[in-house]
């Protein structure tokens, strides 16, 4: 073991069944140092993080910790928390109703009595010492949300912790929050702790880190230098693309001419939801497939959620068709001839008990109105067209869906939005966890709904399918659009280096 | 061996309809009665104090007051599925709606010679009263997300108080002869009244289920309230509404209820009804965490019920010791639905099925 890290994990295997979650992964922290890890979705960091404390066993490799001869075993969050090893989470995990200090010290008390004096009294000191703004008898809720992280984070350190784990910890701050955390984080390092940063905000790893491994598809793609790997190069390790040998793959719809003598079937003008994105603009064409891109968390989502109402919309202004139009709710932008595929198909898209045949007909059926319900027979001529369309594999209508596999659930939840006969369809992530067929079949449909002259909007993590189906991507950062590329710009590596902006754009 | 396959797929059919398990539990019951004493299917006409031929026998008392339960089951059933969450109130409920209507009948004076409003007047009062009350419920329910047990604890414990002050805490007797009708029998006709009122209510709901879109429209909302917003539903207005359902039925039983009387007891009237009207919905297989319902199993669930009550008192059983009993039923079916319960099953089923396909084979 190298005499400054303070962990070492090495040759670390980890499967679950049917996928090889982490393959031959190194992993090195040293002493007093920020490391970001990081990695699309699916790339291995959270497996690596359980593996690291307990919550998952290793099906193979080695990990040193300082201090301990030879290998350590952790087989439990316990034994992480017991060696030195702690997690903050994306979620704060605390208790809000009970005080900082019984935050702090909940669950760590030695025999049965508890000396709250002293209890207040350390909380205070270790507050104090770590500059955190907050008092050890106030109630944990009446602190804001990155104080509240903070005191995750005390209590971590105070459990004599040699490496902390940060996973995510500034999704749910503003900017000011996230300065106030990464002064405690620079704190923390001069004090000689190991810190491991999960983020997917490329501008705070640049701030803050070190160092930076990146994973992909459970595999060790590099440990780098901060200095070493600019922007530019980090997307592309993580997306998987080497900038040099990256082809200009350009698809059929690149010969989409748009129609400019009429409005655009969607304009909106500083469009603002309370998801937390900043103002945009945007406009799609009858016949034009565009899409937002972005790296996770970028705000892609939020784009569209604000677009059809599914959001709370608090600025901006939409124009259907060059007509004014007001979005508030859902029902809203259905009337108006938009259709939204969500992306949580669990939790916004299927309703797991109804059959397929109910699933498909809702929409419809809400757009037509609660007085007046399909018969029997529509339903069920509904459901099998589309059963048939888009070759869904199902039993039979009367099906539950969520006995349906991830992909065929999907089509059910298109054909839903297909059978109101939108003219603009939004797709998030029609693609995801779904196996390659389907996926080809998706992006085909895409393809034959535009040329039939309806607005898709399309957005997908894989960059590949992006630039096979659309015309023009949108691209995002930080949840702000930061350019947009049309014709010769659509190629991957211009992708890369709009979404890495900053000083290698 | 194809037919032996058949065989069992329509086993499986007839075990999986959820109208099963309330069929079953009335066969028990039947079975039950019918070994140890088969005189409880006596049914005998007879002439009740006014002079009109009437149906009696433990039957004839069945379908009188499950017709109340299962009325109440037809909102209860919608408000669970909505909501994933059951109304508490409905006694309470109750005897406002009753309190209503007799204070409507008799107007200032408590013992009135002679009616101060129609019935029919009084009834709709007091189904603007109810649905009002549900309303509230709802409210809390849908818009302030006050989980419906909770939201419907305050009716529960001050409906019984605002129902005793409608009257000013007095007794009013009704001494017309119609308004015994509702909750009796109507001159001629040897069927207890209740019994039709809970088939009309029956047959409304059936052509709302047939002409509107309610229940798809619940059971999206008590499945995935999150998925149905982004399908244009409005979700909190869905839960509120089977709330305002509820109290329509709340109303009807409340005439029904005072009309047995021709008076009121703010205390006893229908005390703990809505523990029965809940117990009906989950026999009747229904999930009491919301979502897909079955709103005819509830109905015949509410006849179970009764049955069961029935069959109880016939045995002679305190009726303070019948909750007791009711509360066996009710930890068999509850646990019986429980997930860990059902994963133990579909996996007893799945060890047992290798071997019928050997045997098939």
């Amino acid at each position: 073991m190298n005499e400054q890290s303070v962990l070492e994990m090495r040759g670390i295997y980890k499967s679950f069944p049917g996928v090889k979650a982490l393959q031959n992964v190194d992993f090195t922290l040293c002493e007093g140092e920020i490391h970001a890890l990081m990695g699309e979705n699916g790339a291995g960091k959270s497996t690596l993080i359980k593996v690291l404390t307990g919550v998952y066993s290793k099906d193979e490799g080695h990990i040193y910790l300082k201090g301990h001869e030879g290998e350590i075993a952790i087989h439990s969050p316990q034994d992480a928390q017991r060696l030195g090893i702690s997690t903050v989470y994306q979620e704060i995990t605390l208790c809000p109703n009970l005080t900082v200090a019984e935050n702090m010290f909940i669950g760590r008390g030695e025999g049965n009595i508890q000396n709250w004096k002293k209890m207040y009294k350390d909380a205070d000191a270790i507050l104090e010492s770590l500059g955190i703004p907050a008092r050890a008898s106030q109630q944990l809720s009446s602190c804001s949300i990155a104080v509240q992280q903070m005191v995750a984070i005390a209590r971590a350190v105070d459990m004599d912790c040699k490496v902390l784990i940060l996973d995510e910890p500034t999704s749910s701050l503003d900017e000011q929050e996230v300065a106030k955390l990464f002064g405690l984080m620079r704190d923390l390092k001069k004090k000689g702790v190991g810190i491991i940063f999960v983020t997917h905000f490329l501008d705070q790893v640049y701030e803050v880190c070190d160092k930076i491994t990146v994973l992909r598809d459970g595999r060790l793609v590099g440990e780098y230098e901060i200095a070493d790997l600019p922007r530019v190069m980090l997307v592309s390790k993580m997306l998987g693309k080497d900038m040099d040998d990256l082809s200009d793959i350009k698809g059929e719809a690149g010969s989409y001419t748009p129609e400019t003598g009429t409005p655009p079937v969607l304009e909106a003008k500083g469009l603002q939801s309370d998801a937390g994105i900043k103002p945009f603009d945007f406009y799609i064409r009858k016949g034009e497939v565009n899409g937002f891109t972005g790296l996770l968390g970028s705000g892609r989502s939020e784009c569209v959620r604000a677009i059809f109402g599914a959001d709370n919309v608090i600025a901006g202004s939409v124009k259907r068709d060059g007509k004014p139009l007001k979005i508030s709710k859902p029902i809203d932008a259905m009337k108006a001839g938009i259709a939204y595929l969500p992306e949580d198909r669990k939790l916004d898209g299927i309703v797991g008990d109804l059959s397929v045949r109910d699933n498909i007909i809702l929409a419809y059926q809400v757009l037509k109105g609660f007085f007046h319900p399909f018969s029997k027979a529509e339903a069920n001529a509904f459901a099998d067209e589309y059963i048939k369309l888009l070759d869904i594999k199902t039993a039979s209508a009367d099906t539950p869906i969520r006995s349906l596999s991830g992909g065929n659930q999907q089509k059910v939840i298109l054909a839903r939005w297909l059978l109101t006969h939108p003219a603009y369809l939004i797709l998030d992530e029609p693609t995801r966890g779904i196996d390659v067929g389907t996926k080809v079949d998706i992006q085909k449909l895409v393809l034959k709904l535009s040329s039939e002259g309806m607005a898709v909007t399309f957005i997908s993590s894989e960059t590949d399918e992006m630039l096979r189906t659309c015309s023009r991507l949108v691209v995002m950062r930080d949840r702000r659009v930061v350019g947009e590329l049309t014709g010769d710009d659509l190629t991957q590596s211009k992708i890369m280096s709009t979404i890495a902006g900053g000083d290698n754009a | 061996m194809g037919k032996n396959k058949t065989k069992a797929a329509g086993l499986k059919k007839i075990f999986g309809q959820q109208i099963f398990i309330p069929i079953a539990a009335l066969l028990i019951l039947a079975v039950f009665n019918l070994i140890a004493d088969p005189g409880f299917f006596r049914i005998t006409l007879g002439t009740n104090s006014a002079g009109n031929p009437v149906l009696s026998g433990y039957l004839i008392t069945i379908l009188d007051y499950g017709s109340e339960l299962a009325i109440l089951a037809i909102g209860m059933t919608l408000v669970t599925a909505a909501s994933g969450g059951q109304d508490i109130s409905v006694g309470a409920g109750i005897a406002i709606a009753g309190s209503v209507i007799l204070r409507v009948l008799c107007g200032r004076d408590s013992r009135p010679e002679e009616l101060q409003a129609p019935i029919i007047v009084a009834f709709l009062v007091a189904c603007l009263v109810a649905m009002l009350f549900g309303a509230f419920n709802g409210a809390l329910v849908a818009y302030f997300k006050i989980p419906p047990m909770i939201a419907t604890l305050i009716l529960f414990t001050a409906g019984r108080s605002i129902a005793a002050w409608i009257n000013n805490n007095e007794l009013p007797i009704v001494s017309d002869e119609t308004l015994s009708y509702f909750g009796g029998f109507i001159p001629g006709i040897p069927i207890p009244t209740p019994f039709f009122i809970a088939m009309a209510c029956v047959l409304i709901i059936a052509l709302v289920l047939r002409f509107t879109n309610l229940g798809l429209y619940t059971q999206a909302v008590g499945i995935n309230a999150s998925s149905s917003r982004l399908n244009g539903l409005n979700p909190q207005m869905i839960k509120f509404i089977s709330f305002v359902i509820l109290g329509l039925c709340v109303a009807v039983c409340g005439l029904i209820k005072v009309s047995r009387l021709s008076s009121i007891n703010y205390s006893v009237i229908a005390k703990d009804i809505e523990m029965d009207a809940i117990l009906a919905v989950a026999l009747g297989g229904n999930s009491l965490g919301g979502g897909k319902f079955n709103i005819w199993a509830s109905i015949l669930g509410a006849y179970v019920i009764q049955f069961l009550t029935t069959t109880l008192y016939k045995f002679k059983v305190q009726s303070d010791a019948l909750p007791a009993y009711k509360a066996v039923v009710v930890i068999v079916l509850v646990v019986l639905s429980t997930p860990a319960v059902r994963d133990y099953l579909a996996k007893l089923g799945k060890k047992l099925r290798p071997v019928a396909v050997k045997e098939v084979a």
